[in-house]
């Protein structure tokens, strides 16, 4: 598989307290990868370091080849990277169809633009609406995001994160705080949105029904390293895995 | 997000213009002037609410803007009398100014945003007061001509009454409510919304934060340099009281009162920060601190601003991460 993304003994301190320490790893392209480990393990770190929200303290970031360590966010997300968050971030007061339309606009290069009606934007709201239907969630467009369900916020969110059209993607929790069937729906989306290979995902993950049901690979964290990485099947058996993180 | 009005409000705004249009015909020089300081504060405010209700900053100094379009425009009239240059150069060097000091503000947010802006502003204040060549210190700068309209070799239109220099002041604030209508529905409006609501979401949609903060931040400040640029032909003279914070409150009051969540808030805010205070003004000298106590009323008893009573109540909105609460608080979840 081509390499997509590479991570190189990347590391990260907030004080005395390491974050992530050296870690190496290479994501390829149409792989769902999933990262796990212990809370403090460095996954949501990882992520930042990954997507541009932290600059790390050494390591280099190549993605599709390019060096990519030292550039802004918003040119990360213009090369095809981009991401959801932990903690739901969604554009709670505009609508929700406007939520989709600003990573629409931003893509097209149309942001910026002062005086163009919205109704002229038709391409960009077919998209938009395209996206919505997509993630189920069309017949809400005119809602304000804010007022939605937690699940149908998550998976605004989700939309939000595809919107850029990007070639890899990472979802951090994607799963947190759903009711059963809102994580199937999500979970299902993701698994869709995946076998299309429009998008690689990266997801990190509480969940171990959601990760092992889901992932090609996983990656296994622990103290800010890389403890061990595998398929499903080798990280379920693998002792050391057992020991540090499912506590067995 | 159609961006037409109802038909109920287009008739209601086409009457309030034609209403603003017929004033000096029915009315008596007092009325004018104020309507004149009104429509003034009306610009300011519109501009000083996209940066906080649009973009989610709360800016302390613009005031500095609204001096630096005063003073220009002042020079300008004292050394060539003819209005449109005076104005265009007050909104320009106002444009300038606040693109520049945009530039090291917009690196910041919430607070520290507000506290950089209110240094900036009383660092104007100062210069304003300080350099006595240029700005006439605390005297200020007096004798300025209300000069005609004029493109010189084509056509000149003297404007030295004030019924004529009304209309000067309505159809450019006139103007600049309709650029600033057409502006909130624009994708650069909708941009600017997101980034109030989460900066950090805003980013990793592919919007450059920064560099959209500046656009509001300058535009802010373009809208203060007009308002400035139109008081010294109506008031002959401009003093450094003008760049003081006091003068920044005046929009953020203004606003407040209109409401924050609604395009006419600002609008409506400035008429009633001059017809409150006109009222009161002729029953006590202490005319500001009863002006405080029905802002703190009107702020406690409709959050939203008066505009809230018409938009009815609020959308319920999902709580947001503490970092990206936006510097001052909430901005509108209604664009209307």
């Amino acid at each position: 598989m081509t390499t997509l993304f590479r991570i190189e003994g990347a590391a990260k301190r907030f004080g005395d307290f390491v974050a992530v320490n050296g870690v190496t790893l290479e994501l390829p392209a149409g792989r769902l990868t999933a990262v796990i480990g212990p809370n403090g393990a460095g996954k949501t770190t990882l992520i930042n370091l990954a997507t541009g929200a932290l600059v790390p303290d050494s390591g280099a970031m190549y993605f599709k080849g390019e060096a990519i360590t030292h550039l802004l966010v918003h040119h990360r997300v213009r090369k095809g990277l981009s991401r959801s968050f932990q903690i739901m971030n969604i554009f709670a007061r505009l609508s929700v169809l406007q939520n989709i339309l600003v990573p629409v606009l931003a893509r097209r290069g149309r942001a910026g633009f002062p005086f163009h009606r919205m109704e002229r934007e038709s391409e960009a709201m077919t998209e938009a609406r395209r996206i919505l239907r997509e993630i189920g969630l069309l017949d809400e467009e005119n809602l304000p995001a804010g007022a939605l369900s937690h699940g149908d916020q998550r998976l605004l969110e989700l939309g939000i994160a595809i919107a850029p059209a990007p070639e890899l993607c990472f979802l951090d929790e994607p799963s947190s705080g759903l009711t059963p069937v809102e994580r199937s729906t999500v979970m299902e989306l993701i698994r869709r949105l995946s076998a299309e290979q429009r998008t690689t995902f990266v997801i990190v993950e509480h969940d171990m029904d959601v990760v092992f049901s889901l992932a090609d690979w996983i990656v296994v964290m622990n103290r800010g390293e890389v403890l061990t990485e595998g398929s499903p099947a080798e990280i379920r058996e693998n002792r050391a895995v057992r020991e540090v993180y499912l506590g067995v | 997000m159609t961006g037409r009005l109802s038909p109920r409000l287009t008739t209601l705004v086409a009457l309030i213009v034609l209403a603003l249009f017929l004033l000096p015909w029915v009315a008596g020089r007092y009325p004018v002037y104020l309507t004149m300081q009104i429509l003034v504060l009306a610009v300011f405010s519109l501009g000083f609410n996209l940066l906080f209700g649009y973009t989610g900053l709360l800016s302390f100094g613009q005031a500095g803007f609204f001096a630096v379009g005063a003073y220009a425009c002042a020079k300008i009239l004292l050394a060539v009398p003819n209005l449109i240059l005076g104005i265009a150069g007050g909104v320009a060097c106002a444009g300038v100014a606040a693109l520049l000091l945009g530039i090291l503000s917009v690196r910041h947010t919430r607070i520290y945003f507000s506290m950089l802006t209110l240094a900036f502003g009383m660092m104007i204040y100062s210069i304003a007061w300080k350099w006595r060549d240029f700005t006439g210190g605390d005297d200020g700068l007096v004798g300025i001509p209300r000069a005609p309209l004029e493109i010189p070799g084509i056509v000149s239109v003297s404007v030295a009454a004030m019924d004529r220099y009304y209309y000067v002041v309505l159809v450019l604030s006139l103007l600049a409510i309709l650029v600033m209508y057409r502006l909130i529905r624009s994708p650069l409006g909708l941009t600017l919304q997101a980034i109030r609501d989460s900066d950090s979401r805003a980013e990793f949609a592919g919007v450059p934060v920064r560099k959209y903060r500046l656009v509001a931040f300058t535009i802010a400040g373009l809208y203060a340099g007009l308002a400035g640029a139109l008081l010294p032909p109506l008031e002959n003279t401009v003093t450094p009281p003008i760049a003081h914070w006091s003068t920044s409150a005046e929009p953020v009051l203004a606003t407040l009162l209109g409401g924050v969540h609604a395009f006419a808030g600002p609008i409506v805010g400035a008429f009633l920060f001059f017809v409150i205070k006109d009222i009161i003004v002729r029953f006590t000298e202490y005319w500001l601190i009863w002006f405080g106590v029905i802002v703190v009323a009107l702020v406690i008893g409709f959050p939203g601003g008066v505009m809230s009573i018409f938009a009815g109540r609020s959308r319920p909105v999902a709580p947001r991460p503490d970092d990206n609460q936006p510097a001052g608080g909430s901005g509108p979840s209604e664009t209307t």
